[in-house]
């Protein structure tokens, strides 16, 4: 309780820190981190909206922003980190539903999740590179 | 409260208005709704605008945005997209910071900064296909 006066005081249990690394872990901090992430991402997309809609001369930093080795870097981080937040926010919904909750289905599809966050950048580089 | 084992009050009427934002579902339903739209409009943002804008020029960039599709496409993706990365970051403020005057303040400018960023941006949307 945010009210209680002695929150300060009292010994708190030892939680992230004394469990066995598993993957369900993992993929919950992961989804909190990838959306924090992907905070920064959204105001990049704004940032590159509002300088098209300035003109070409203000448009020009952003470029050379994204051509950079950092910029293509970044890019790379919130493709994986889009992969990962859209894979297991669908696997949320599907809990939502109360479908897919037992130990072995949940873990599965947390593995899935990470591996589509992966594939999906190295997918996305394979069709600008070799595709259309 | 010592004595709500004999109190008449229902358990329900014990809880209202005691969460941690002082709220009921609302953005929990919000977060799903916005969250359903956006594994819509995310990943066909990511390769549209990678196919069409593959080098980041300006031109290319105006050209994908002056496209009526694009620009109600993008323009959805910036309305939902930072309302619910807006819901996603008051729940972790909520959970992490516990000074209730920092809290404050962390959930103003999360209101306030993704409403004037969504602004902007959808602003800019418009200024390219209806500007000067």
């Amino acid at each position: 309780m945010a009210g209680a006066p002695s929150s300060q005081d009292r010994p708190i249990a030892p939680h992230v820190s004394i469990w066995r690394w598993h993957v369900t872990m993992a993929s919950s901090i992961l989804h909190r981190v990838t959306g924090v992430g992907l905070y920064g991402a959204a105001i990049g997309v704004a940032i590159w909206l509002i300088a098209a809609a300035l003109g070409p001369e203000p448009y020009s930093m952003v470029d050379t922003i994204l051509s950079a080795w950092y910029g293509q870097a970044a890019m790379y981080l919130v493709v994986a980190s889009l992969a990962y937040h859209l894979a297991n926010g669908i696997r949320h919904l599907v809990f939502d539903t109360g479908a897919g909750l037992t130990p072995t289905d949940a873990d599965t599809s947390a593995w899935f999740a990470i591996l589509f966050a992966i594939a999906a950048p190295i997918g996305l580089w394979a069709l600008l590179t070799f595709g259309v | 409260m010592s004595n709500s084992e004999r109190s008449m009050r229902t358990p329900l009427g014990r809880v209202r208005a005691h969460g941690a934002s002082g709220e009921g579902t609302g953005h929990f339903i919000a977060q799903r709704v916005t969250s359903i739209a956006l594994v819509l409009l995310a990943p066909w943002f990511v390769v549209s605008v990678a196919l069409a804008v593959r080098d980041a020029s300006y031109l290319a960039t105006i050209d994908w945005i002056a496209d009526p599709v694009n620009a109600v496409g993008v323009i959805l993706l910036v309305a939902i997209g930072l309302y619910h990365m807006s819901i996603g970051m008051q729940e972790v403020i909520v959970d992490y910071i516990l000074k209730p005057s920092t809290k404050m303040i962390l959930l103003f400018l999360n209101a306030a900064f993704p409403l004037v960023l969504a602004v902007g941006a959808i602003f800019a949307v418009l200024l390219v296909n209806f500007g000067v």
